[in-house]
């Protein structure tokens, strides 16, 4: 019972000290704490210099995040709640969907928590850019790199791109279909997806044997990536599948570019239209 | 009145019939839209068209290992009960699957199998050699169903422990996604690779199971019976210990743990082979095939496109049946 009292006056306590002045009072942050690989890479963007402490340990990693060389410079953070809780942050960004014992937590004990969805289409990275923004004190910034992704998004429009279908193959055999933010890129960079042929829509299975007889121009898989063996990449070893993907086929897409919506993401539709188009070139010259 | 061997033949060219049509049947089941008999033509064919492409390199090697997989847990099941006079014995239960299924995982995600391929199946092979010692040790002489069940308990649930903590430790984000497969078992996008490498240890696995037949039969009379009767006990136990380590240790490692096909096969077979080990054996092979090949089969019909696990299917079918058996030892007992 009185440890309970103990207790609470002591987090009390830590609180108030976590608060030092004003966080709330409708300034700027200035201690940013990220927990979510995507929302890490966002602030990272947008932040000013020491506005953000903190980011994810898979922020730092090559296979997952566009900017790992970047989140060298920050504190690394694994999501736990006591290690937040140490930071003293005046502002922790979470994703939607992971940590949730920890945001849950981190709200209870009085921090302000900030949510992201991950996106679904550049529409909604768009809107997470922006909310970004208002939510660092940073809309000049944050406009920014709007502006420059709507350039980089006409650019990519603009070039005319022949009549190529794409089938992306990721490990374990999946693909992504309409709803998701890989096949919106797709239609920016001018490209088919077999997905939308086969009617798979959202993130689903797209079995190799259906994969050999769709036949599509390009496929796009990330055959490095993750440190270590598994059994998940196996696929892009199947004989059957080396047989289809032979032939300049197969293109070779980072999935840090997509796991996460950003303005790198459109580094993944440049990659993809550049495919198409030396493949269109080869084409050409063998007189197909 | 059939005579108990005409019966005998009777049941195996049955079994014979049944393991072939369904191994048709796995050719022409599948997600690409390809007639049955454009594919079969597709088989023979020998050119390089799409549909010759997925019938031979997905189709077949699905189809073939399914055959030998099923046909190894089936004799390995019925060769265990009668090695170990106990019928709970299955690779399943006594955790030979589960040790393989650890002995795969350690070749494949520290590398040594992207180094050397056969070290595959020969890590898998030693796991399950581990496990059928322990389980022989720990049962001592008499082998009482209890120590074999409780050993097998023990080991298997360790090998699992080891197998979820190598995959755990991996740096690899897919790795821990895959206890699934290691757990459940799946054929799903294998290829002859995975044939050639486990086909030579599953037939050496088979020779001996096989060869084990007269002594097995022997055994039924008890220990000192059969040791009276001339059978090398010890021959018998050296067959039995590596040709199940051999066929279930190769066929875990390109497929994963698949339970209860070593336990219900040979009980669903043995009144209807008159009880005796011997001729149990080839039957169960074979009723092993068809189940494996049939749930195999139903993996991709009931479920398309969502890659369920082999051992899901095999578990709604075998555990039922295992509670049944108990029921009626209990019964046995009282």
């Amino acid at each position: 019972m009185m440890f309970g009292w103990c207790r609470r006056y002591l987090v009390a306590g830590v609180l108030w000290a976590a608060f030092p002045h004003g966080a709330w009072a409708g300034e700027a942050p200035h201690r940013v704490v990220s927990m979510n690989v995507c929302t890490d890479q966002m602030a990272m963007l947008v932040a000013d210099n020491g506005q953000l402490y903190s980011v994810s340990y898979l922020a730092t990693d090559g296979s997952t995040s566009a900017l790992a060389a970047e989140a060298k410079s920050y504190v690394v953070n694994h999501g736990l709640a006591e290690e937040i809780f140490l930071m003293k942050p005046d502002l922790v960004i979470a994703g939607t969907y992971t940590t949730r014992t920890t945001v849950d937590l981190l709200k209870r004990l009085g921090f302000a928590v900030e949510e992201f969805a991950p996106e679904a289409s550049i529409a909604e990275v768009r809107t997470n850019l922006q909310r970004m923004g208002r939510v660092l004190g940073r809309q000049q910034r944050a406009d920014e790199l709007l502006a420059a992704m709507d350039a980089e998004i006409a650019r990519l429009q603009a070039t005319k791109v022949p009549e190529v279908e794409l089938a992306l193959y990721y490990a374990n055999g999946f693909t992504s279909g309409s709803g998701t933010l890989v096949a919106d890129i797709l239609g920016i960079a001018g490209l088919e997806n077999l997905a939308d042929r086969l009617g798979i829509s959202g993130t689903g299975q797209l079995p190799l044997e259906a994969l050999v007889l769709a036949r599509p121009d390009l496929i796009a898989i990330d055959a490095n990536g993750e440190r270590g063996p598994a059994l998940a990449k196996q696929n892009f070893s199947h004989p059957a599948f080396r047989a289809v993907a032979a032939q300049h086929r197969a293109v070779q897409l980072d999935s840090r570019y997509t796991i996460c919506g950003g303005p790198f993401t459109l580094i993944a539709a440049s990659i993809l239209q550049q495919a198409a188009l030396k493949l269109d070139a080869l084409q050409l010259d063998t007189g197909k | 009145m059939m005579t108990e061997t005409a019966r005998y033949r009777l049941l195996i060219v049955l079994l014979s019939i049944v393991v072939a049509i369904l191994f048709v049947l796995s050719l022409t089941v599948g997600p690409a839209d390809v007639g049955p008999w454009q594919g079969i033509a597709g088989l023979f064919t020998g050119d390089d068209s799409l549909i010759g492409l997925v019938m031979r390199e997905i189709r077949l090697p699905r189809a073939l290992l399914g055959l030998m997989i099923g046909a190894t847990l089936g004799l390995s099941g019925a060769a265990l009960q009668g090695y170990l006079r106990n019928p709970l014995a299955e690779p399943g239960l006594i955790g030979v699957s589960a040790s393989a299924s650890l002995g795969a995982v350690i070749a494949i995600y520290t590398g040594l199998s992207a180094l050397l391929p056969l070290a595959l199946p020969l890590m898998a092979l030693a796991g399950a050699l581990c496990a059928v010692l322990v389980v022989r040790l720990m049962a001592g002489a008499d082998a009482r169903p209890l120590s074999v069940i409780l050993a097998g308990v023990a080991v298997s649930t360790f090998a699992g422990a080891m197998t979820s903590l190598a995959l755990n430790l991996s740096p690899n984000p897919f790795a821990a996604l895959e206890i699934m497969f290691w757990m459940l078992g799946s054929l799903t996008d294998r290829s002859m690779t995975h044939v050639w490498l486990s086909a030579p240890f599953m037939l050496v696995g088979w020779l001996m199971l096989a060869s084990l037949g007269r002594a097995l039969d022997a055994l039924t009379l008890g220990h000192e019976t059969a040791a009276s009767m001339g059978v090398d006990m010890n021959r018998v136990q050296r067959l039995a210990v590596i040709g199940t380590a051999a066929s279930v240790g190769a066929a875990t490692a390109v497929a994963g743990a698949i339970g209860f096909v070593g336990l219900v096969v040979p009980h669903l077979l043995r009144p209807l082979v008159g009880a005796r080990p011997s001729r149990l054996l080839f039957a169960s092979a074979l009723g092993g095939a068809a189940l494996l090949l049939a749930a195999d089969i139903l993996v991709r019909v009931v479920a398309p496109g969502r890659d369920l696990k082999l051992g899901v299917l095999t578990a709604v079918v075998g555990a039922p049946f295992f509670l049944v058996l108990v029921m009626r030892a209990r019964r046995q007992m009282a």
